[in-house]
Formats: structure tokens, C-alpha cells, sequence
């Protein structure tokens, strides 16, 4: 019986009464303990706050937006040039931007990622384990300007070297870069998954006689599919969100293609473009920022939960 | 086994056997191949850093304030504006941090309110750092589009200074140090509660002196980790509007300032190849210092693995 609420039981006969001074500290003492409890509360429900603060903001700043602009036009049209007449606000081209880079990203970082998350878990010795982890996550450390500048430094020129019509700022080169960033979040929550895996499956395998490769793509992938495929939603999550890398080396012209050679524009990358210029807060141009920001928390929080569902809902469960 | 195997099942299962043991070797060598290429990518990202920076790398470079010759242009102002943007950014993200987690931790009783809590956390970890930048321009800088006050040295708005920018990453790290300063405690071993309440400690008592001592090593690793999130972030500074161009030291909390990833990001969108060689510059002293603090995290971490049993 311990804890703030715990009472203390009357002392016994024989032993020293509790005087009203100490009755009154331990009073004090009571009080004392509610208000800390009620100010760590407080610092917990900052939570709560933000989130509400978020979701807020973007909704009453896009709302003026969407009183001038028609939510499906918004949606549909496959046009995008807020700043110049005439002016058009269709989404799409944005949001093909991101998920060409997305796309790209992850056609990169998933496959690599997987392998290497391979091999920590099932062929590495520990030793090696031991420091090649720790480095691969220093990639996931550096700062997305960093990785933007080696976009534009080192893998743009080296495209337009290996491939003719590349442009100076295209979705190839923020797209494999961007893949880069999220390689280590694919590969070290991967192997954690692959490492959850107890080790009896792996024996049973090997009972049978199975190589170690069978034992890890048949038995031990599988098996820890649900916090795999987690793993990668959450990364491409995150390439979705990315900004600077896009912002520097992907381009800024809003453009609905399939083609990574040429100049794009992503949704964050047209946010902070108009965050740089100076633009009026109340004018469309302002407005749109916001109408943009709120489709891009759609689709990261969309994400973000399925990876959490994914991660709950299809997990084995091994005692 | 049924059956006695003839000559030839054993020969077709040796060569089979073989072809998989081949696969093997093969797989092997590709999933290690694929585990290097991070660590070439690092090396290669590194290299390239270098081999644009080193050469503009000078005393020079970090004493002078930017300029519009490339020559005489410094990282001065980038550097100190960081550094009073994470100074204050661990002013206010620790106590609240810290606090959040001690409550779902040690306080709160596992119910609904606590996975919701939850829930809202990892959620808002994965919300993109551009979102927040948009959320501290109207709280922070235009405080809801308030005029102009002041009242007990607190002016309003914040307009874009070093306490908004503050602020807004403060928001952006919260769920990093709740999630990692929760693991710290977790760590903590029961048995040191129980004692300290089997002595007549209150919660706070046994909280403030046995759980948060125990556990500080490790809450201060995830700190050093999340403060340096917030030296590298770009977008979020960008949003409030961070100034690109800054000849001065910020003085006060109220003043404008820049940050060293903004400088970068303004050098490197620039079209002269100088400034490209400057944005690497400032990329190396960025890498740096976040190395530093890297070290500093990883020495927290044993010190602390060293003292736990």
C-alpha cells in the first residue's frame, strides 16, 4: 500500500503522538504531490494541443481557399499555376510529383533495405552486426539540406553523365536520394522484425535440412511480414513528407508526367516555395499553401496508421 | 525413410543440393552487398562534402557574417543563430518532455486515456516537419494574427524570432524525447520503486530521487539525439520565415535570425558555383557538430549501460 493516495494508519499506543506541526507538513506534503501530479498531466495533454493545434490550423487557413477555389476542381484538375494567369488550382500535378518521387524512393530503399536487413539479422556476425548497424543509421542523422546538396553536388551531375536528357533539377536525382534517407529506416526496423522472429523457426528449418537463405526468405521474412511491410509504409511516409531534398533538387515546375528526367514539383516543395517568396497572409497564393498542407497531412496520416494497423492487425503471435 | 535410395536419386540430390548451396553463397553475397551500399552511399555523401568544402574552409568562413561576394561571406551568423535556437529549444522541449513521459510512465494508470494518448504521440511523430513549421507561423509568429502587445517582457506576437523558431521545433521534437525518455524509465528496475516506498516516499519523492536519477543517462541520450534533429531541421524555419540574410548576432530572445541549415539551403539555390562551395562548407561544420553530439549521445549511453545492472 504505497503511493500518494495512501493513508497512514493511526500510530500505535505507546508510541509518540504526531504533533499538528508535522500533521500540518504532511498536509502540505498531500497538496504538494496533487499539483505535481496535475502539472505532469499537463505537460502529457501538450499533446493533445498540438494535435488539435495542427489539424486547426490547416482547416481554418484553407478554408477561405476553398470558398474561391471548388473542393473538385481542387482535386481533379491536372493543371497547377497559382501563380500566373490564368490561374488554375489543380492538385494532381503536386501530388504526382510527390508520389513519382515516392515511388522512386522506394523502388530504391525497399529492396535494398530489405536485403540489408537481412543480412544484420540472419547472416552477420555479431561483431560486424555490432558497428555496421550504428552506421547505417548515421544516414538516417543527416540533415535533409545535407542530402539535398549532395543531390544536387554529386547525383544530378553523375545522371547527366550516365543519361543524356537529364535536367538540372529533376525526380530522378531527389528520388534516389530521398531513397538513400529512408534506407536506414527500412533496414533497421526490418531486422528488429526479423529478429523478433524466435529462434525455433529458424531450427525447425534447419531440421529439415534447408539452406540459409530458405530459412530466411520461406520462414523468417514471412513470419515477420507484418512489422516488414510496416516498416516500409512508414518510410514512404516519410518520402512523401520529405521537403528540402525535393525543395533543391526535384525542380519547380508542377508537371503531371511519369518521366524522372524532367523538372517537377512536389506538394512540399511548392509550400516552401511560396514560404520563400513574400506573399501576403489572406491572398489565394497564401491560402493554397495551407489547402496543399492539408492534403499532404491526409496522405502521410493515412500512412502512418495503416503501418500501425499492419503492425498490429497481421503480427503472429509467438510465445 | 521408406525406401533404399538408388545411385541415381543420390546423385540428383547432391547436384540439387549443391544448386542450393550455390543459391545460398549467391544470396549472401548480394544481401551483404546491399548492406554496403549504405555505407558507400555515407562515404560517397562524405567525400563529396569534402571535396566541394575543404577548399573554402577557413578561419575566415566562421567569423565572417554572409555576403554577396563569396569570397568574404561566413557562416557566423548561422552558427550563432543555431545556437540559440536549440539552446532555447532545450530550455522549453526538456521540462515538457520529460514531464509527459514521467506521467504516462510513472503516474497515469493504463487505461484509455493513456492510449490515446499513445496513439496522438506516434502519430505526430510521423507528421512531416513541414506541418509544424506551418502550425508555429500561425501560433508562434502571428499568434493568431493578435496585434501587437506586450505585457511582463513577453511581447506578442513573437514575429519570426529565435523564440518562435524555438517554439515551433520544440513541438517538432516532443514526441522524440516523450517515446525515448518512456524507454529510459522503463528501464528502471521495479525493485528500486518498491524500495523507495517501502521507506515512506511519496510518488514525487520516489520519482524525483530514485526513477529520474536512474534513469537520466539514458532520457539525456534521447535528448542530445532529438536537440540535434532540431539543429539539422530546414522546413520548419523556412515556414515561420527564418531570415535568409543576417549580418548580426541575435541578442535577445525577440530578435531575427538565421540558422545554419537556412544558410546552406540559401547558398546552395544560388547559381554561382562559389556559393555551391560554400553551402558544402557549411554543411561540414553542420556534420560536425551533429557528430559531436552523436558522441556525446553514444558516451551517455555506455556510461549508462556500465552503470545499470
Amino acid at each position: 500500500m504505497t503511493g500518494p493516495g495512501a493513508k497512514s494508519t493511526p500510530l500505535q499506543l505507546g508510541a509518540p503522538r504526531i504533533s499538528a506541526d508535522q500533521l500540518s507538513k504532511r498536509a502540505g506534503r498531500h497538496i504538494k504531490e496533487r499539483a505535481i501530479g496535475l502539472s505532469l498531466l499537463a505537460c502529457a495533454l501538450v499533446s493533445v494541443l498540438v494535435s488539435v493545434g495542427i489539424v486547426t490550423v490547416l482547416l481554418a487557413e484553407a478554408l477561405p481557399f476553398f470558398e474561391a477555389v471548388d473542393l473538385s476542381d481542387f482535386l481533379t484538375g491536372e493543371v497547377w499555376t497559382p501563380l500566373l494567369e490564368p490561374r488554375h488550382f489543380g492538385v494532381l500535378p503536386l501530388v504526382g510529383g510527390t508520389l513519382l518521387v515516392a515511388v522512386i524512393a522506394a523502388l530504391l530503399a525497399v529492396p535494398v533495405g530489405s536485403l540489408a536487413a537481412l543480412y544484420l539479422a540472419e547472416y552477420a556476425s555479431p561483431r560486424v552486426r555490432k558497428w555496421l548497424k550504428p552506421t547505417l543509421e548515421i544516414l538516417a542523422g543527416v540533415p535533409t539540406v545535407v542530402y539535398g546538396t549532395f543531390a544536387l553536388a554529386v547525383v544530378t551531375p553523375v545522371l547527366q553523365a550516365l543519361l543524356p536528357d537529364v535536367r538540372v533539377f529533376n525526380g530522378l536525382s531527389a528520388g534516389l536520394v530521398v531513397g538513400i534517407m529512408i534506407l536506414p529506416m527500412v533496414a533497421s526496423l526490418s531486422d528488429d522484425a526479423l529478429r523478433a522472429v524466435p529462434r525455433g523457426l529458424r531450427d525447425g528449418g534447419y531440421a529439415v535440412g534447408a539452406t540459409r537463405r530458405e530459412i530466411s526468405v520461406g520462414i523468417v521474412y514471412p513470419a515477420a511480414f507484418s512489422g516488414v511491410l510496416s516498416s516500409y509504409l512508414l518510410a514512404i511516409s516519410r518520402a512523401i513528407g520529405e521537403t528540402m531534398i525535393v525543395a533543391m533538387a526535384a525542380g519547380s515546375t508542377p508537371r503531371l508526367t511519369l518521366n524522372p528526367l524532367d523538372s517537377i514539383q512536389t506538394m512540399t516543395g511548392y509550400i516552401v516555395q511560396v514560404s520563400l517568396g513574400d506573399t501576403p497572409a489572406g491572398s489565394i497564393e497564401y491560402q493554397s499553401i495551407f489547402a496543399v498542407g492539408l492534403a499532404l497531412f491526409v496522405m502521410t496520416l493515412v500512412m502512418n496508421l495503416l503501418s500501425q494497423r499492419v503492425k498490429r492487425r497481421f503480427r503472429e503471435a509467438y510465445s | 525413410m521408406s525406401a533404399e535410395q538408388s545411385p541415381s536419386q543420390a546423385a540428383a540430390f547432391t547436384a540439387d543440393s549443391a544448386r542450393r548451396h550455390r543459391k545460398d553463397r549467391f544470396f549472401r553475397r548480394l544481401a551483404r552487398c546491399a548492406t554496403w551500399f549504405g555505407v558507400i552511399m555515407l562515404a560517397v555523401l562524405i567525400g563529396g562534402i569534402l571535396r566541394d568544402g575543404a577548399g573554402s574552409l577557413s578561419f575566415g568562413f566562421l567569423d565572417s557574417f554572409p555576403s554577396r561576394k563569396p569570397a568574404i561571406a561566413g557562416f557566423k551568423a548561422a552558427i550563432w543563430g543555431s545556437l540559440w535556437a536549440v539552446s532555447f529549444t532545450a530550455l522549453f522541449s526538456m521540462p515538457v518532455g520529460i514531464g509527459a513521459a514521467v506521467y504516462l510512465e510513472e503516474y497515469a494508470s493504463k487505461g484509455r486515456l493513456v492510449g490515446f494518448l499513445e496513439l496522438l504521440i506516434a502519430n505526430l511523430a510521423g507528421v512531416p516537419s513541414i506541418l509544424y513549421g506551418m502550425l508555429g507561423l500561425i501560433a508562434f509568429v502571428r499568434v493568431f494574427g493578435m496585434e501587437e502587445a506586450s505585457f511582463m517582457g513577453l511581447s506578442l506576437p513573437f514575429g519570426r524570432s529565435v523564440i518562435a523558431g524555438s517554439l515551433t521545433l520544440t513541438l517538432l521534437i516532443l514526441p522524440v524525447i516523450i517515446i525515448s525518455t518512456r524507454e529510459a524509465l522503463r528501464a528502471v528496475p521495479s525493485s528500486l520503486r518498491q524500495a523507495a516506498y517501502g521507506l515512506g516516499a511519496t510518488k514525487w519523492q520516489c520519482v524525483r530521487h530514485h526513477v529520474l536519477p536512474a534513469a537520466m543517462p539514458g532520457m539525456l541520450t534521447g535528448v542530445v539525439l532529438a536537440l540535434s534533429r532540431a539543429l539539422g531541421e530546414t522546413a520548419p524555419l523556412i515556414m515561420i520565415g527564418a531570415l535568409t540574410y543576417v549580418a548580426f548576432i541575435p541578442e535577445t530572445p525577440y530578435d531575427p535570425f538565421t540558422a545554419m541549415p537556412i544558410q546552406i539551403f540559401n547558398w546552395a539555390s544560388r547559381p554561382q558555383a562559389e556559393f555551391h562551395h560554400l553551402a558544402a562548407s557549411g554543411c561540414i561544420v553542420l556534420l560536425v557538430v551533429l557528430l559531436g553530439m552523436n558522441g556525446l549521445a553514444v558516451w551517455l549511453r555506455n556510461r549508462a549501460e556500465s552503470r545499470m545492472p
